[in-house]
C-alpha cells in the first residue's frame, strides 16, 4: 500500500537502496540479502557509512532522511518502504 | 645549471618498512608540481597515491614496479629548475632512515586541502582523463561532493571507444594489469570480478596459484596476494603494537563526558540541513580532542632516541576501520585549527579514502597524538539504536607518539545534575600517554580541558 510518487518506482528505490549499500559495503552480495535483516549488524554499519547511505539516497532520490527518522530505515524492507513512500 | 634530487620512498605509516611502486603515472621528461600523484604504492598494508612535493622535471625512474624497496629509498631522479627556486622543505636529500627518527619527513609544509579536492578532480582522475582526452568538466561526479572518480570518467561515454586490443581502456587493478601482462594475457578477455566488473589479480589466468607471482627480477620479498594483504596488515600491526608495549611505559586515565548539550546543539543544526552536510559526533570529538591537545605540549609530539620533540600544530591520526579486518591511522594535518565542518568533510574524505584504499601519502604521514574508536563513527558498529560496542577502550600508543586518546559508546547513563538522578547521553574519554615524556597531572588536566572543549562546541554560537 505504497504511495508511488509519479517519479518514483519501487524498482528505481530498490536500484538505489542498492546502489547506496554497495557505495559503502562493496563486498556484501545485495541479491542474496535477507530484506528483513537488521542492516546495522548484518551489514556492519558505523555512523559514518549510515550517513554515507543516507547522503547517497538524497543523491540518488531526492530524498532527504531526517535524523529523527534514521531507526526507521533498519532493514532493507523498512528502507525501501520509507523511501517510496517519502518520494 | 639545475641541480638534482632525489624522489625517495616516503614512510607512510609508524609500521611501514618497505614499499613498491605498482604503477608510476609520471615518465622521463613530465613536469611536477607540489602536490602531484607520481605514483601508486602498495605499503604492504595499502596501496596509496604518492604526492611528490617537489617542484621540477622528471630525470629517470630508479624504481621498478614490483621492486620492494625500504623507506628512504631512491625512486626518481627530478630535474629542480633552479637552485633559488628549490623548496626550502625538501624530503630528498634525507637519508634513508627509519620513520622513527625523522618522523615528519613527508609533511607538506601546507595543510593538506581533501575538503576542497572533494570538489575538484584528483591528480589521478586528471591524469586518466588526460590520457583519454576527456573534459572533466563535462563528466558527472559520484563521488564524495560531487569528485569525478575513475568510474565516471570511464562510464561517461565521453571517452573515445577502445580499439581492438587497448587493455589501457579496461577498467583493471594495477597488480591484474602487471599480472596479465607477465601472462601474456589480454584484459580485454577476461571476466572481471571486481565493482563494475573491473579485473582483478584473481581473475587473470595463471596467476591464482601462488601469491608470490615474481617478476624476473624483482627483489626476494613476496609479491603480494589479496589473501597476504591481511596476514600482512595483522603482522605489521602486531610489530608495532608489541614494540609499544616493549618500549613505552604506558599510563591510563579515563574521564566520563556529559555529551547531552551537544548532541541536541548538533541534532538541531542538522535538521536543517541535507545529509551531505551534517555532522556526525565524531567531527566534535576530534576537533575538542586537537584544541585540547594543542595546549598539552607533553601529549602531542615524538618521543625519538634523543627525547621529547613536541610537535607545533596537531595532526590527528584519526584510527579507521578498514571492511575485512585491518585498521589504518591517516591524519588530519593541523586540526587545532579547523572548525567543525571542515574537520567533518575531511573526516568524511578520509575515511573514503581508506576503505577505497585510495590513500595519499600525504594522508598517511606521522600524526603528532592519535584517537581511536571514535564510539562508532569509524569503526565499532553504528550508535543508532545500536546496543554494540564498548563504554571504553585503554589504547596501545603508536610509538614514537606519546599518547592516544580514546572515546567510547556514547551512551545514555544515569547521571547526577544537583543533586538529582537524571538520564544523559555519555562517553567515556580514555587517555594512554607515555609516562616518560608526561605524568598523570598533565594527563588529567588534558581530559579536563578536553571536555570543556567539547563543552565550548556545545554552546558556541554558530558560523555564518
Amino acid at each position: 500500500m505504497s504511495a508511488l510518487s509519479p517519479n518514483r518506482s519501487q524498482q528505481d528505490v530498490e536500484r538505489a537502496v542498492r546502489q547506496a549499500l554497495e557505495h559503502v559495503a562493496p563486498e556484501i552480495d545485495f541479491d542474496g540479502i535477507d530484506l528483513d535483516a537488521e542492516l546495522i549488524e548484518g551489514v556492519d554499519l558505523d555512523s559514518m557509512d549510515f550517513l554515507n547511505v543516507v547522503t547517497a539516497l538524497d543523491e540518488l532520490l531526492g530524498v532527504s532522511v531526517p535524523e529523527r527518522d534514521y531507526p526507521r530505515l533498519h532493514t532493507l524492507r523498512a528502507m525501501i518502504d520509507y523511501l517510496v513512500s517519502h518520494g | 645549471m639545475s641541480a638534482e634530487l632525489v624522489y625517495a620512498m616516503p614512510s607512510m605509516g609508524a609500521d611501514m618498512e618497505q614499499g613498491t611502486v605498482l604503477e608510476w603515472l609520471v615518465s622521463p621528461g613530465d613536469a611536477v608540481h607540489r602536490g602531484d600523484v607520481v605514483a601508486r604504492i602498495d605499503t604492504e598494508k595499502a596501496e596509496v597515491d604518492a604526492e611528490i612535493w617537489m617542484e621540477g622535471v622528471v630525470v629517470a625512474l630508479l624504481a621498478q614496479p614490483g621492486e620492494w624497496l625500504p623507506v628512504g629509498a631512491p625512486l626518481a631522479r627530478i630535474a629542480a629548475p633552479d637552485r633559488t627556486q628549490q623548496p626550502t622543505f625538501s624530503d630528498a636529500t634525507q637519508p634513508a632512515a627509519a620513520p622513527v627518527t625523522s618522523p615528519v619527513l613527508e609533511r607538506p609544509l601546507t595543510l593538506a586541502e581533501p575538503s576542497h579536492e572533494a570538489a575538484t578532480f584528483s591528480p589521478l582522475v586528471r591524469h586518466d582523463a588526460e590520457r583519454l582526452g576527456v573534459d572533466l568538466r563535462r563528466v558527472h561526479g559520484s563521488g564524495v561532493g560531487g569528485a569525478v572518480t575513475r568510474k565516471d570518467l570511464l562510464s561517461s561515454g565521453l571517452a573515445p571507444l577502445p580499439a581492438a586490443g587497448e587493455d589501457c581502456f579496461v577498467r583493471a587493478s594495477p597488480y591484474a594489469r602487471r599480472l596479465a601482462d607477465h601472462a601474456g594475457v589480454a584484459l580485454r578477455g577476461l571476466s572481471g570480478s571486481g565493482p563494475a566488473g573491473a579485473v582483478l589479480a584473481r581473475d587473470v589466468p595463471a596467476a591464482g596459484e601462488s601469491s608470490a607471482v615474481e617478476h624476473a627480477n624483482a627483489s626476494t620479498a613476496p609479491r603480494p596476494g589479496r589473501e597476504d594483504r591481511t596476514v600482512r596488515i595483522r603482522r605489521a600491526t602486531a610489530e608495532l603494537m608489541a614494540r609499544s608495549h616493549r618500549e613505552i611505559p604506558h599510563y591510563y586515565l579515563t574521564l566520563d563526558v556529559d555529551l547531552s548539550a551537544l548532541l541536541s546543539r548538533l541534532a538541531e543544526r542538522n535538521a536543517a540541513r541535507p545529509p551531505a552536510a551534517r555532522l556526525l559526533p565524531a567531527a566534535a570529538l576530534l576537533a575538542a580532542t586537537a584544541r585540547a591537545a594543542a595546549e598539552a605540549p607533553a601529549l602531542n609530539g615524538h618521543w625519538l632516541a634523543d627525547g621529547f620533540h613536541p610537535a607545533d600544530g596537531v595532526d590527528l591520526g584519526v584510527a579507521v576501520s578498514l571492511r575485512g579486518g585491518g585498521l589504518v591511522a591517516p591524519v588530519l594535518a593541523a586540526a587545532q585549527a579547523a572548525s567543525l565542518e571542515e574537520l567533518m568533510e575531511r573526516l568524511r574524505v578520509l575515511v573514503q579514502r581508506a576503505r577505497s584504499n585510495t590513500l595519499r601519502s600525504s594522508d598517511l604521514a606521522m600524526p603528532s597524538v592519535t584517537v581511536t574508536n571514535l564510539g562508532g563513527a569509524t569503526g565499532a558498529r553504528g550508535t543508532l539504536g545500536g546496543a554494540a560496542g564498548v563504554d571504553s577502550v585503554l589504547p596501545i600508543i603508536y610509538p614514537p607518539q606519546v599518547a592516544m586518546v580514546g572515546f567510547g559508546q556514547i551512551r545514555e547513563r544515569p547521571w547526577a545534575v544537583e543533586g538529582m538522578l537524571t538520564v544523559r547521553s555519555v562517553v567515556t574519554v580514555s587517555l594512554a600517554a607515555d609516562h616518560r615524556a608526561s605524568d598523570g597531572h598533565v594527563g588529567a588536566r588534558f581530559l579536563t580541558t578536553l571536555a570543556t572543549k567539547l563543552n565550548d562546541l556545545a554552546t558556541e554560537k554558530a558560523p555564518t
